[in-house]
């Protein structure tokens, strides 16, 4: 609460409210349904409150309805800029359970398809903070080299965001013949865009202005909030689980963590940007190497996951992404819980940002990359 | 040389004609009004196109195509869309001030419009102290600002409203200053005399460094009290959804909208006027043969040259940088502009104290 001012001319005390304000459920950059409760004080913020529900649909209760081939559908919802990583996590957590050990094509094309998936989101990222910052031209050139990829993938399986590719038990379809060529010819195209971004925005003096030392968050709180991703690593939380928990083709390949210390901002937009460099070279390192075989393991036409729990993590474009199933035997979960990266991230926010202004809250948001409908299942 | 002088007069002996003095005068000031209008709406009309435009060029898009050839009617459609627009007042808005702030921002937007020299002779108002009078009613703009905010009866608009009146207030220092720098140099605050005075050679080249600096401030503190980015914080789209035109619709909405592309037109106009010489074409000092070449090129054609370059350096500004915070804006205008400012008008005294400029 702000101190009591004096009445200059009655010499009484002013009587002063807390000023409070809704941001969103509509607002340009909550990116989503979310609606933020702010205590303001003039510009400077005492509290942020995040309240949730404005697109729950409730996903945990449908999936143990649905039958494992279709929670694939629903994962593909929440965190939509990294559908096939969440798919990858449903896949991965019923093979588990039906002890499938998956072709090592099927290992290659995910690993690959993931990377690329996290490319389209940083760079959807990258547009959308640059637009939060007022720089609107960042938007289409992040769309630019993002439309590449979308495009590859509609050749692959037909869809640009939902895309459904990854199933339990391999793949929806094999690749397309011209995957390896057009992915090239996008990893070729994009090590040349990608100092671009750096010239756009990085050494603006402006930009550095408002990100340096703006939402600090050290390493103990990103580890006790459990903030994951690039912006758990930002603030030097080695937390990669494609590093520290391999799955699919990640232990095959060389790639560094991007790592930060000083857990600002600025570190959180760097650490993406060395993200996107290093899922190119992971690109780089499997498109030639794809190995022949089946793109997908025989199943039974109804998967029956044997009694038991299982859980299986993986690194989407947000962090750590969690599913727990416990299945009783039936061919549908009895329960199914997600982890999702997006509802830790924010649960940080009003910790970072504290005694910050509404300019900075934008900028805090948009590092932590918040997508609405993975923290609102 | 182009002179509308001729022009001005020969309307004026003809309308005296017949008609007593105040009768003429009523005439002539409606002429002028009329004048201001259609040239404030073909303004608006054009520069928001250009503005979408030249956007869509830094944005790797094409723009608007679709109505007219190249899109050129679309400005024209989105006016008669506003025009057709319900004007929605908020329930609890103070619906007298709510009404009256868009005429405020036009009014000072008209005011300083008169003052702007288009060319020899084409110039409505021609004060002694032109100067001061532009910076003047340049600031009556910033009063609608608060006032919309204020009304709206909506808590965005008034965190807007909050940021426009300390960031238009501080950054007027600054577009005076650097005004009268080159007031300085040219002797006078009357807007004909500072042009007549760059028959040799405009200012910027003349007046050294001083003289650059004093241009560069003016296009950041000008860009800055328009209100656009990157010091559109008032309106601030991302942080405050439109600022302190959030709850305006239809044709009030339009008001702001125009004003502000106006409000360009003008800070470009000034800084064309000031630094560039306004309507006087490009000459070096006594090369008679290439100013007389160079007078061949009409006026206005100069005029709307220089002011074009400005406007594109502005919408350049625009997309390409994020928008600032509001302690480093304020922090921007008073420990930096504002010191270098001062320190430039001494440096810019002495300069012309000693006879050192070109």
């Amino acid at each position: 609460m702000a101190e009591t001012h004096i009445n200059t001319i009655s010499g009484k005390p002013l009587e002063s409210q807390e000023y409070l304000i809704n941001m969103g459920p509509q607002h340009p950059s909550t990116h989503g349904v979310l609606r933020l409760l702010l205590t303001l004080d003039g510009e400077i913020i005492h509290k942020v409150e995040p309240h949730l529900g404005y697109i729950h649909r409730s996903i945990e209760k449908m999936c143990e309805k649905d039958s494992y081939t279709q929670i694939v559908h629903l994962t593909d919802r929440m965190d939509y800029l990294s559908s096939h990583m969440n798919n990858e996590a449903v896949s991965l957590a019923v093979e588990q359970g039906l002890e499938l050990e998956m072709p090592e094509r099927v290992k290659v094309i995910r690993t690959i398809i993931s990377e690329l998936t996290r490319l389209s989101s940083h760079q959807l990222w990258w547009g959308v903070f640059g637009m939060d910052l007022g720089a609107i031209t960042t938007f289409l050139y992040g769309f630019r080299d993002r439309e590449m990829i979308i495009d590859i993938f509609e050749e692959t399986c037909g869809a640009r965001l939902t895309m459904n590719y990854n199933v339990p038990g391999g793949l929806m379809f094999d690749i397309h013949p011209n995957f390896q060529k057009r992915t090239k010819a996008f990893v070729a195209h994009f090590k040349q865009k990608l100092p671009e971004y750096d010239q756009l925005l990085t050494g603006n003096v402006i930009f550095e202005l408002r990100t340096k030392g703006v939402g600090i968050l050290s390493k103990e709180d990103a580890i006790s909030y459990g903030v994951t991703g690039p912006s758990g690593r930002a603030s030097g939380f080695s937390n990669d689980v494609r590093k520290h928990n391999p799955y699919s083709a990640y232990s095959q390949v060389e790639f560094k963590e991007a790592l930060s210390e000083e857990g600002d901002s600025y570190a959180r937009y760097k650490v993406r940007i060395q993200e996107m460099w290093e899922s190119l070279s992971i690109i780089e390192q499997l498109i030639d190497n794809i190995p022949e075989g089946d793109y997908k393991a025989k199943t039974k036409a109804v998967i029956k996951l044997p009694k038991g729990e299982y859980y299986q993590k993986v690194e989407t474009a947000r962090g750590e992404f969690g599913v727990y199933i416990i299945s009783e035997g039936g061919k549908s979960p009895y329960r199914l819980k997600f982890r999702s990266p997006g509802f830790s991230n924010l649960s940080a926010l009003d910790h970072m940002a504290k005694g910050a202004k509404i300019g900075d809250l934008v900028v805090i948001m948009s590092t932590l990359d918040l997508v609405i409908p993975d923290i609102d299942r | 040389m182009y002179d509308f002088k001729s022009l001005t007069d020969s309307i004026h002996t003809s309308l005296s004609a017949g008609l007593s003095p105040i009768m003429v005068t009523i005439i002539e000031f409606v002429i002028i009004a009329f004048a201001f209008m259609i040239l404030f709406t073909l303004l608006g009309l054009i520069l928001v196109y250009a503005e979408r435009k030249i956007c869509a060029f830094f944005q790797l898009r094409l723009g608007p195509m679709r109505v007219g050839k190249w899109g050129m009617a679309q400005t024209a459609a989105d006016a008669v869309k506003l025009i057709f627009k319900e004007p929605l007042v908020t329930k609890n808005a103070d619906k007298f001030l709510f009404n009256l702030a868009p005429f405020i921002i036009i009014l000072s937007t008209f005011l300083a419009l008169g003052a702007m020299p288009f060319a020899k002779g084409l110039h409505a108002l021609d004060f002694d102290i032109g100067v001061l009078y532009l910076t003047a009613v340049s600031s009556i703009g910033v009063i609608g600002i608060l006032i919309a905010g204020w009304s709206s009866d909506n808590k965005y608009s008034l965190i807007g409203a909050m940021r426009s009146g300390a960031q238009v207030v501080s950054y007027e220092l600054s577009v005076g200053l650097s005004l009268l720098t080159v007031v300085v140099l040219a002797g006078s605050l009357q807007f004909s005399e500072i042009i007549a005075s760059q028959e040799a050679g405009w200012w910027i080249f003349r007046g050294h460094i001083p003289a650059l600096i004093a241009f560069v401030i003016f296009m950041i503190a000008g860009t800055a009290e328009t209100t656009r980015g990157p010091f559109d914080l008032p309106e601030a789209e991302s942080e405050l959804t439109a600022g302190f035109h959030t709850e305006y619709s239809g044709l009030k909405f339009a008001f702001f909208f125009l004003a502000e592309f106006v409000n360009m037109f003008i800070i470009a106009g000034i800084g064309a006027t000031v630094f560039l010489g306004g309507w006087m074409p490009f000459h070096i000092g006594n090369w008679e043969g290439f100013n007389r070449v160079m007078d061949f090129i009409p006026p206005l054609f100069w005029f709307f040259g220089k002011v074009t370059f400005l406007i594109f350096l502005m919408m350049w500004f625009k997309w390409t940088f994020p928008r600032l915070r509001i302690d480093q804006l304020l922090r921007l205008e008073w420990k930096y502009l504002l010191p270098i400012n001062l320190v430039n008008i001494l440096v810019m005294a002495f300069i012309v104290l000693k006879g050192w400029q070109f």
